[in-house]
């Protein structure tokens, strides 16, 4: 029974990573690829994770595995708002067919003070 | 107080790490800790113990709960455009103004707005929060997602303010 719940979140999970992959493909520009690069890569390899959890049990094995579902959670995001902020910072243009840049209009000014 | 409440944390990740109660795993385990909160320990948030609240902990859930019904539908919303033949994105960076104070609570909020249906949180200047979206649907765009950072905001608030 947990196996095959297992299996089940494992496809589930890499069918999600591929999607993502897909994305990173197709989408024009480096904002839109990191939102498919962040939403469908954290979740996918959360549910292998998680997939190990069911596989293994809650032993040495299982427990890491649950830990890293935390830690990626955490980190995935704040790694994907690290790169916008320094992409955008360093000049890189929305796509053209972008509709508005509210953050280019105000960040004249401002310095990095981070 | 403050400095020993993170040293039992980080200690206890430790040991799941290991996962065994060997002397000499708890030793190194005592030892990393101890270094990791003198050099981390300042930048460590200051009220995060207080999640250990029943209120604060039941509201704490009761967003874990929502989080994940959001990352599922982003997931799906992301599928969808990126499988489509014609790709239906409308992308840009809009602003947005958010009440929350804390840091913790900022850093939950941009982190939950970045794994939520078609958004990224991308800088922070003062009290606005700058978002990418990946399909700004109408000229109102500032209003409809105030309305996705206010649905989070109320419970952090609960949590963390």
């Amino acid at each position: 029974m947990n196996e095959t719940i297992g299996l089940i979140l494992l496809i589930v999970g890499i069918s999600f990573d591929v999607v993502g992959c897909i994305g990173l493909v197709r989408l024009p520009d480096i904002y839109n690829r990191l939102q498919a690069a962040t939403k469908c890569v954290t979740l996918g390899t959360c549910m292998i994770l998680l997939s190990v959890v069911f596989y293994t049990g809650l032993n040495s094995i299982g427990v890491k595995a649950l830990l890293c579902i935390w830690f990626v959670l955490i980190t995935a995001p704040t790694g994907a708002h690290a790169i916008a902020r320094a992409a955008h910072r360093s000049g890189i243009r929305l796509w053209e067919g972008s509709v508005m840049d509210k953050y280019a209009d105000d960040k004249e000014g401002t310095e990095d003070t981070a | 107080m403050k400095r020993f409440v993170h040293f039992l944390l980080l200690l206890g990740i430790w040991m799941l790490l290991t996962w065994s109660l060997h002397w000499q795993d708890l030793l190194v385990g005592a030892f990393i800790a101890f270094i990791a909160d003198l050099m981390f320990g300042d930048i460590y948030p200051v009220n995060a113990v207080r999640i250990l609240n029943p209120v604060r902990f039941f509201w704490f859930v009761v967003y874990g709960v929502t989080f994940l019904a959001y990352v599922i539908k982003a997931n799906f919303d992301v599928a969808y455009r990126v499988l489509n033949i014609n790709m239906p994105i409308r992308p840009g960076i809009v602003k947005v103004r958010t009440g929350l104070k804390t840091d913790m609570a900022r850093t939950f909020l941009a982190n939950s707005i970045t794994l939520t249906p078609g958004t990224l949180s991308i800088d922070f200047i003062g009290d606005h929060l700058y978002i990418h979206w990946i399909n700004i649907t109408s000229d109102d765009a500032v209003k409809e997602t105030e309305i996705i950072v206010q649905r989070f905001e109320q419970m952090l608030e609960r949590v963390f303010e």
